[in-house]
């Protein structure tokens, strides 16, 4: 789950890691009662979950009462790479003196956490030379590798403790919250040594979230995909017209390749995971039916211990219940699957014996809509 | 560079021995729907599992099977080192523990959505009790014809001498099934699993096999996300791995950003791209196949070099 940057920041706040003065506003009603608890003049905000902010044009300074209104109403109805904001976070202006890059991230090849830091703030980390890497065991960071960091670094004076002070605590934040990722872009050394969090990119391991009901709050999905989380499957919409439905993630991707080479385009991915039954697969398709943009579905089964013919009594049941009316494309290997073919024998859905074929049909078919 | 942990023992004995084949395994959540579906199929395959765990349930009998509360009265009562887990993800870290100090050598974590956290645990405390996870997150492993620690339906799989290693289990089997039916049997097919930190990554699992003179050949199926492929790209060329290595990659058509059903299969800039991988590969001398059918053909090119 990504956080938006204000909801970063309440985890930071609580955790006792400093963050400038700033409010969340949805209106302009809000947005002009912050700017008068802030003061002129402060940064305007977009809480996106997608990188690029800056460059995109959706965090701008506000220096007078009259930029306020149009500012603002600019950047609540801005899209950046296809999404609204969900707020305008008003904040106040730091006293930079100097800025840091940080954050804890979850190292899968190392299978460890790793702390990244670098002098240089508010740069593309991937690109920038002068980093500093180390590795946090499972109870946290050791205040004395914390100085060492600082160190490497170059930190000075007053801010090696402060540098100290706050990375065991974003350390702290990482373990108890169970964050895949907190990065802060950048990191502020303010004109008194110490530190502030200027920026918030949190994300949080979805399959931790049962010991967190504190942060459900923060959980924001589509009804569509928490009526697919509820039934176990995985969806994932995206922006073409042919469905793909199979029981593995890898299966389904997979499909999808073969989709996208063959000239469709896929409108969703849905995996709806091990245990394919009658009831599982008609509640794919009834998730399916959910979406607008739909001309076929594509269903990819790999069975031997699910039976074909359950796969294929679900998709007719689906049918006489109006659930779906466009067509169905399914290749499913496993047992009984004669019987299965005779069962589809008249119905709108066409069985293959090969993946190929079956999305040979499926995008003829989408393609010509 | 081989790895003194021997699956191949562990898991099936040494061919010639009177029980080779029958070691008996432990399935820790075998009175659950799920566990008991598959206790029964691996049954049917041919593993011996020797005693169930359900907390509770102990003096149970399942299908003839012995269930007992603690995994510890498991192993001392059978003497098995593998145990198959198929508790809920929650139940997973308490389990798993149980399993290690109860002196299990081989787990294999079936279950999806467990922490990272809880992985990183149980795989830190395996690695002080000697022991190996596989998972979670997996569809577990099969010998073919022999046994099988898993979910996987038998009918893809056949015995010979390619392995396969593979981070999604569908895949598994759909590209086992393509490598069965033109006549490449497997030695081993392992499923590493598709969290973003399991047990055993790409590189541990050649390591298991790099050394085996009953291997001939490896398929590696990936996914998008996370750097294991080019990690394992970079150790096939760094270690003179000489075995012919055959890739498959899924996800090449995925957005960037979204998590596509796997936990670990997410794409971030270029971190965790298809591209990435293929070059990587490239430079491995590894082929990679567009679609699994593809796979048998680049096998056979790649064994007749």
């Amino acid at each position: 789950m990504r956080l938006l940057e204000y909801q970063g920041k309440e985890l930071f706040d609580q955790y006792g890691i400093r963050i400038p003065r700033s409010y969340l506003a949805n209106n302009v009603n809000e947005a002009r009662q912050a700017a008068e608890k802030l003061g002129y003049p402060f940064v305007l905000k977009s809480q996106l979950t997608v990188g690029g902010r800056g460059k995109a044009g959706a965090i701008q300074k506000c220096k007078t009462p009259e930029e306020l209104e149009p500012k603002f109403n600019e950047l609540l109805h801005k899209e950046v790479k296809g999404e609204l904001p969900r707020g305008i976070l008003l904040e106040a202006m730091a006293d930079i003196k100097k800025e840091l890059y940080l954050s804890f991230f979850l190292n899968r090849s190392k299978r460890c956490y790793s702390l990244i830091s670098s002098a240089e703030g508010g740069v593309d980390i991937e690109t920038s030379g002068n980093k500093v890497v180390v590795d946090i065991p499972l109870d946290g960071l050791n205040p004395q590798t914390a100085e060492d960091v600082a160190g490497k670094l170059g930190l000075n004076g007053t801010t090696v403790p402060a540098f100290v002070d706050f990375t065991t605590k974003l350390s702290r934040l990482c373990m108890e919250k169970e964050a895949e990722l907190a990065e802060i872009n950048p990191v502020a050394i303010l004109g008194d040594g110490s530190m502030a969090a200027l920026d918030a990119k949190v994300i949080i391991d979805d399959n931790a979230l049962f010991r967190h009901p504190e942060l459900k709050k923060y959980e924001h999905v589509s009804e569509l995909e928490k009526q697919a989380e509820v039934s176990g499957f995985s969806l994932v919409e995206l922006e073409g017209n042919i469905a793909i439905i199979g029981n593995g993630a890898g299966l389904v991707m997979s499909t999808l390749d073969m989709v996208s080479d063959a000239g469709g385009k896929a409108g969703a991915f849905l995996d709806f995971g091990g245990r394919a039954t009658t009831e599982t697969i008609y509640e794919a398709l009834k998730v399916i039916s959910k979406i607008k943009h739909i001309d076929a579905i594509l269903v990819n089964l790999f069975g031997g211990i699910v039976r074909t013919s359950l796969v294929a009594q679900a998709i007719l049941d689906a049918y006489r219940d109006n659930v779906i009316t466009v067509p169905v494309f399914a290749r499913i290997s496993g047992a009984e699957s004669e019987k299965a073919r005779e069962m589809l024998n008249g119905s709108r859905a066409n069985l293959y014996n090969t993946v190929e074929e079956a999305i040979a049909a499926a995008v003829a078919q989408a393609n010509n809509k | 560079m081989a790895d003194n942990f021997d699956i191949f023992a562990i898991l099936e004995g040494n061919k010639g021995d009177k029980n080779y084949g029958k070691k008996p395994v432990v399935i820790q959540g075998i009175t659950g729907s799920y566990g008991s579906t598959h206790a029964r199929l691996m049954k049917a395959y041919g593993t011996n599992v020797a005693a169930g765990v359900t907390p509770g349930k102990g003096g149970m009998d399942f299908d003839g099977t012995p269930v007992y509360n603690t995994v510890d009265e498991a192993v001392k009562a059978t003497g098995a080192q593998v145990s198959g887990i198929f508790v809920p993800a929650q139940f997973f870290l308490k389990a798993a523990l149980d399993a290690l100090d109860a002196g299990i050598k081989l787990l294999v974590a079936i279950p999806e959505h467990v922490p990272v956290r809880d992985a990183m645990t149980v795989i830190e405390y395996a690695r002080k009790k000697g022991a190996r996870m596989i998972g979670p997150n997996t569809a577990g492993v099969i010998v073919p014809e022999v046994m099988k620690v898993g979910i996987m339906p038998a009918q893809p799989f056949k015995a010979g001498n390619t392995v396969v290693v593979s981070r999604s289990g569908t895949l598994m089997y759909e590209v086992s099934f393509n490598l069965t039916n033109r006549g490449y049997g497997q030695r081993l097919c392992i499923g590493i699993g598709g969290d973003p930190v399991i047990g055993t990554n790409l590189i541990e699992a050649f390591d298991l096999v790099r050394n085996r003179p009953d291997v001939d050949s490896v398929v590696v199926v990936g996914e998008i996300g996370g750097d294991a492929e080019e990690q394992l790209a970079d150790y096939i060329i760094r270690t003179s791995f000489s075995k012919p290595v055959i890739a498959y990659i899924a996800g090449r058509a995925a957005p960037k950003e979204k998590r596509m059903g796997h936990a670990g299969a997410i794409v971030y800039g270029n971190y965790g791209s298809a591209e990435s991988k293929v070059a990587n590969y490239a430079k491995a001398d590894v082929p990679v196949a567009k679609r699994p059918a593809e796979v048998p053909m680049l096998l056979e090119q790649k064994m007749r070099k």
